[in-house]
């Protein structure tokens, strides 16, 4: 029992981190209408500004997030004005096409430039905290993961009020309902699409940070994490940031307990099979608008 | 004030609009007619920028609109009331009158136009927390008028305003335009509904098959046989 418990606070710690790294693949999904594939390729990058961060100048990967974090949405915006801001000005049915198009290209382009720069190795960061464990009844909770979901869940908070409060934020909410209304509306569009980017690139970022500091960060990263991205964004349908967090906590538990239940390997498959469900019998997703 | 001079626009190779030529002045009322599939909310979607026409010139004030982004169209002071409404329906009354209100210019009066919406449709003003989508078609279409009031332009666009409202809606939604009109905002109408546009406008003209066929005073075009064949249907000609 008491391992199954374990097991389960396990997959709620990771899970946090899905729904952070699924947050900015839906705002960006729901806004552009962009299927942005190297999503888990800006995770990467967001891991590695850390890792460096700490390795070259010794910052605490907590703090490193206050970099890092900008630092991502300057690459979103980037990003946005030299690749994706050419994506969307195709008609909606083109989009969809021409962003998995951009986004291998980009995807694979980062992976390369990662294996070029640091190697194909794994690594993560080891703080002076980071064996610390908080022992409460038989569970054993790992310090600087229940941090890490701590954080994560504040940045969800963060983006929700973000949306739901700030002048833009409802003006990016507009966009992602009717762009030609919110056009018509006097919103400038494609500063809207713009700040959405760059807002989920910064998502990706901090999220990266944060896998870089429980467990490890590599090159090849990118692929599972878009796939893990996505499976949330599929489970939680597009317009709530806290549904998509919900989200994402419940598939860090389906796969701690499918890992419990029927051994390590299927841990992959159960995601998976939340996806097809998902979409044959409730295509919108759990919070879907 | 608003200036079109022969206007085609096309869907591909489909021809939509050829040749249209027609204004508005300041503070007048002006109501475009036409059967479906005329080429009215095209001509629409040009004046606001939302469709690029293929020839023609649009001049708001002088200036050529060609270049000029639909989000700054609205910054000049030429509001859209689209047709089915398109609201932001999962947002609130207050977010969608408060989005309307979005560019700079009617940002700064943002209080005095609330205001002036709320006393158009006091109605608005109690369910201002409630979701657009939870609201009736009849409130649903005063949020619309709303929100377009709220980008405190001088002239109103509208595409169909009535559609598919029970009668008594209609009169009040044609009411609260007359009201808009006296504080002093030109009003050019899509509206299906020909003899209450008729009796509301100024001027009036007619559009079929993409092109202009008729123009003139609202009264005047009441009394004509064509109109009156074509819109007003066999019982008004045997009236």
């Amino acid at each position: 029992m008491s391992v199954l418990a374990q097991q389960i606070v396990l997959g709620l710690l990771i899970g946090g981190l899905y729904g952070l790294a699924a947050a900015g693949l839906s705002l960006v999904f729901g806004v552009l209408k962009v299927l942005d594939v190297a999503h888990g390729e800006l995770i990467m990058l967001g891991g590695y500004g850390a890792f460096w961060l700490f390795a070259l100048l010794g910052w605490d990967p907590f703090a490193s997030l206050l970099v890092v974090i900008p630092g991502s949405l300057l690459l979103g915006a980037v990003l946005y004005a030299v690749l994706f801001g050419f994506v969307v000005r195709a008609g909606e049915e083109a989009r969809i096409k021409n962003s998995l198009l951009v986004g291998f290209g980009l995807a694979l382009a980062l992976h390369a430039l990662a294996v070029r720069l640091w190697t194909a190795d794994d690594r993560s960061i080891t703080t002076s905290y980071g064996g610390a464990v908080l022992t409460v009844g038989d569970l054993s909770i790992p310090v600087i993961r229940l941090l890490s979901l701590l954080v994560a869940l504040a940045l969800i908070v963060s983006l929700h009020l973000l949306l739901a409060r700030w002048r833009w934020g409802k003006a990016i909410r507009a966009t992602a309902e009717d762009w030609q209304a919110a056009l018509l509306t006097g919103i400038d569009v494609r500063r809207a699409y713009l700040l959405a980017f760059a807002i989920g690139t910064a998502l990706a970022g901090a999220a990266g940070t944060l896998v870089s500091v429980g467990y490890s960060i590599s090159p090849s990263m990118g692929l599972e994490w878009t796939l893990k991205a996505l499976i949330v964004v599929v489970l939680a349908g597009l317009g709530s940031m806290l549904g998509t967090f919900v989200a994402g906590l419940f598939l860090g538990v389906a796969e701690a307990l499918s890992a419990a239940a029927f051994g390590g390997p299927y841990r992959e498959v159960v995601g998976l099979v939340i996806f097809v469900v998902v979409l044959v019998l409730r295509p919108r997703g759990l919070f879907g608008r | 004030m608003l200036e079109i001079r022969g206007l085609d626009a096309a869907y591909g190779d489909a021809r939509v609009l050829s040749g249209v030529t027609l204004s508005v002045g300041p503070g007048e009322i002006v109501a475009l007619l036409g059967p479906n599939g005329a080429g009215k909310s095209t001509l629409l979607g040009c004046i606001a920028g939302l469709v690029r026409p293929r020839a023609g010139t649009i001049r708001w004030d002088g200036e050529d609109l060609a270049t000029v982004g639909p989000h700054l169209i609205v910054e000049r002071g030429l509001a859209t009331v689209p047709e089915g409404r398109r609201l932001f329906g999962t947002m609130t009354v207050e977010d969608n009158l408060e989005l309307g209100a979005f560019s700079p210019r009617a940002r700064a009066a943002r209080g005095s136009s609330l205001e002036r919406v709320f006393a158009l449709f006091p109605d608005l003003q109690a369910r201002r927390r409630q979701i657009v989508r939870a609201l009736s078609g009849g409130q649903q279409q005063m949020v619309a008028v709303g929100r377009a009031l709220m980008a405190s332009p001088r002239l109103l666009m509208l595409d169909e305003p009535s559609l598919g409202l029970a009668p008594r809606l209609v009169r009040a939604i044609l009411d609260a335009l007359v009201e808009i009109n006296r504080a002093g905002v030109a009003i050019f109408l899509v509206e299906q509904n020909v003899r209450a546009a008729l009796t509301l406008a100024h001027r009036a003209y007619i559009l079929e098959g993409g092109r202009i066929v008729g123009e003139g005073g609202g009264a005047a075009l009441l009394r004509d046989p064509h109109v009156r064949r074509a819109y007003l249907g066999p019982l008004a000609v045997r009236e």
